[in-house]
């Protein structure tokens, strides 16, 4: 039961990051390895709101994700709006430099010791006991109810949203797209800021759960093979990759070896490469675009 | 773009095949070829211990980026592996130490078909995979050796690392630092001619080729699969050998010291030194080793210094980010565009146009 618990939140985890991945690819195809940091980088703006409204928790957290989407459109309007047009390695080496830039100025500003938001906000995270006596902490069940919640918010925007539909369109043939009077670069640092507050909810939420230091970009990683493994255009594959990637995760870790942490999404993702790249629920096209 | 760059002298003309094959084409070339030789072999006379130390580590980085460039600059594949890479040359040499006791030239040749092997493994996906796609499972196989390299050391007992003793030949020991520069200089510039020999032949136009456009290539009768894994094991043997020759130099092997910030940097040096071209793997190379230097003896120079200096790292991280975010944006040439232009500046000079086949 506790197993089936762990799986459940480490998959709503990586969910809940890979849907910025999935973004920011279906839209712009553009992969972004920045985005364990972009992620990071908001789990950091709630410790700074949290110091500014420190006697009240909604205000705080409701600036740091107005401030993650200012980030967004930044990190698209200041970086990326340049790159485009570039080769692929140039867009994505650029957010990996991003990555470093902002690993360093999250060490200069915040230091590399382990800091507990939480305490800040003065809020507790007291185990809730479930069904057959597993036990989930709150924020972890705040969190798997926040995945749902953002994709079902997700899905309905792309389906009926106005804008949800012009980054459809977007994505699908930028130059039709553009053609038929959408504003690309409006879509593009749409998708840039969205993608950084969905990371930023999920970066806000584990580093109430369990602390937050610099190695939070790691977890940002390996959330990518999630998105890969559903294919990276699909966010119906995000929720399936992270289904899949977390449950291999934690099983593994329970009965092989816990040292396996760091590498199992990462093998079933060279596992998905071999069989079917393109993931489970993506698009063919481009893997065979010459 | 040409396989080598036009001639860069007034009134010099390729008559024949041999001269578009030579290596050192005009005097001018060769004079500055020779003063450059020169002053590397003098250098260690008046270099101090902490220069000598630091051109070490300027040769090891040389060696693994040119291999990367052969890789990424020349055949076109991308690879977000190379940390990987060089440990699993690294581990390599200090497994067979530790283990059998292995003399270096049995570990050196060793780590060469490690990463021979392990570059079939990585470019085995670059037969299906482009672009992106190839990027990402080079990535995974990163962690991959990585993890069983942290495996090796918890199961056996080194989890701080497992230390090397320095690599031995009769009674001669290497271990002074002079020695060390001229044997990793050798490495490098054996290295740095491999790979022009490499260029200048039949494999390096393959490799130009599939880089332009896979379709023609393979149409012009090119072997996409064999070239593609050629280019793979050829770069991934030489830098496995350069792992094996950091693990030796430092005398120590650990995962630690293989993270992917250091696959980061290597990607930096082609980067940062300009993309398909050798002398750009170079130039990189000694940018990005010699960066973190500058950094902090730039900082010493402020004001305060000594608050700063418990977050030299952070500075660094964020300084190296910056740099690559501008090299990327408003250089895409690299270092070796710069020098290009000055180079034709003076070419050129009284007149600002440049010659039409100095665009690159």
């Amino acid at each position: 039961m506790q197993l089936t618990v762990n799986i459940v939140v480490l998959a709503a985890i990586y969910a809940l990051i890979a849907c910025g991945y999935v973004l920011i690819y279906r839209v712009s195809r553009v992969l972004n390895l920045a985005h364990g940091e972009l992620m990071m980088l908001g789990a950091y703006m709630l410790l700074a709101t949290a110091s500014l409204f420190a006697g009240n928790p909604w205000m705080a957290v409701a600036a740091a994700l107005l401030l993650s989407l200012v980030v967004g459109i930044l990190v698209y309007v200041l970086l990326m709006r340049k790159m485009t047009g570039e080769m692929v390695l140039a867009a994505v080496l650029a957010t990996v430099a991003l990555g470093i830039l902002l690993r360093g100025l999250v060490v200069l500003i915040w230091s590399a010791q382990q800091q507990y938001p939480g305490q800040r906000l003065q809020l507790a995270n007291p185990p809730i006991e479930l069904l057959g006596g597993a036990r989930i902490s709150t924020y972890a069940a705040i969190l798997v109810v926040t995945t749902a919640a953002v994709y079902a918010a997700l899905f309905i925007f792309m389906r009926f949203g106005r804008w949800g539909v012009r980054m459809r369109a977007a994505g699908q043939s930028p130059l039709l797209a553009a053609q038929r009077g959408i504003n690309l670069h409006a879509i593009y640092a749409l998708a840039w800021s969205l993608s950084t507050l969905t990371g930023s909810i999920a970066g806000m939420l584990i580093a109430l759960d369990s602390g937050l230091t610099g190695t939070m970009v790691i977890i940002g990683l390996k959330a990518f093979p999630a998105a890969l493994v559903g294919g990276l255009d699909s966010l119906v594959g995000a929720l399936a990759g992270a289904l899949i990637v977390a449950g291999a995760e934690v099983l593994l870790i329970h009965y092989v070896d816990p040292l396996l942490s760091d590498v199992v999404p990462f093998l079933v993702l060279i596992a998905m490469l071999i069989v079917r790249p393109w993931g489970l629920f993506g698009t063919r096209e481009e893997l065979d675009r010459v | 773009m040409a396989a080598r760059p036009p001639p860069r002298a007034s009134g010099y003309f390729r008559t024949g095949y041999a001269q578009d094959l030579a290596l050192v084409q005009t005097r001018l070339e060769a004079l500055s070829l020779g003063l450059f030789v020169a002053a590397l072999l003098a250098f260690p006379l008046v270099a101090t211990a902490f220069q000598l130390d630091l051109a070490c580590q300027v040769f090891l980085a040389a060696i693994g980026s040119l291999s990367l460039m052969l890789l990424t600059g020349h055949a076109g594949q991308i690879s977000l592996g190379h940390a990987g890479l060089l440990a699993a040359g690294a581990f390599t040499a200090g497994i067979l130490f530790r283990e059998v006791n292995a003399p270096f030239w049995v570990t050196l040749p060793a780590a060469a078909l490690v990463g021979a092997l392990l570059g079939i493994v990585f470019g085995l996906p670059s037969l299906r995979l482009r672009g992106l796609y190839l990027a990402v499972s080079t990535l995974a196989l990163h962690f991959v050796v990585i993890y069983l390299g942290g495996e090796y050391e918890t199961k056996r007992g080194f989890s701080t690392g497992i230390v090397i003793d320095p690599p031995r030949l009769g009674g001669f020991v290497l271990q002074d630092a002079r020695a060390w520069y001229f044997v990793l200089l050798a490495a490098a510039a054996a290295t740095l001619l491999l790979c022009l020999n490499l260029l200048r032949g039949r494999t390096g136009r393959a490799w130009q080729a599939i880089r332009a456009h896979e379709t023609v290539a393979e149409a012009l009768g090119i072997g996409i699969a064999g070239y593609k894994l050629l280019a793979f094991v050829i770069s991934s043997a030489i830098t496995a050998v350069a792992g094996a020759l950091f693990a030796y130099y430092r005398g120590f092997v650990s995962v630690e010291a293989f993270s992917l910030f250091l696959t980061i940097q290597y990607v930096a040096m082609i980067i940062i030194g300009g993309m398909g071209s050798l002398l750009g793997a170079l130039l990189g190379a000694v940018f990005v080793t010699l960066f973190p230097y500058w950094i902090e003896s730039a900082l010493l120079m402020l004001p305060g210094a000594q608050r700063y200096a418990g977050e030299v790292f952070a500075v660094n991280y964020a300084a190296f980010g910056l740099v690559m975010i501008l090299f990327l944006i408003f250089e895409p040439l690299g270092l070796v565009g710069i020098w290009r232009r000055i180079q034709s500046y003076f070419l050129l000079w009284p007149f600002r146009r440049r010659a039409a086949g100095l665009r690159k």
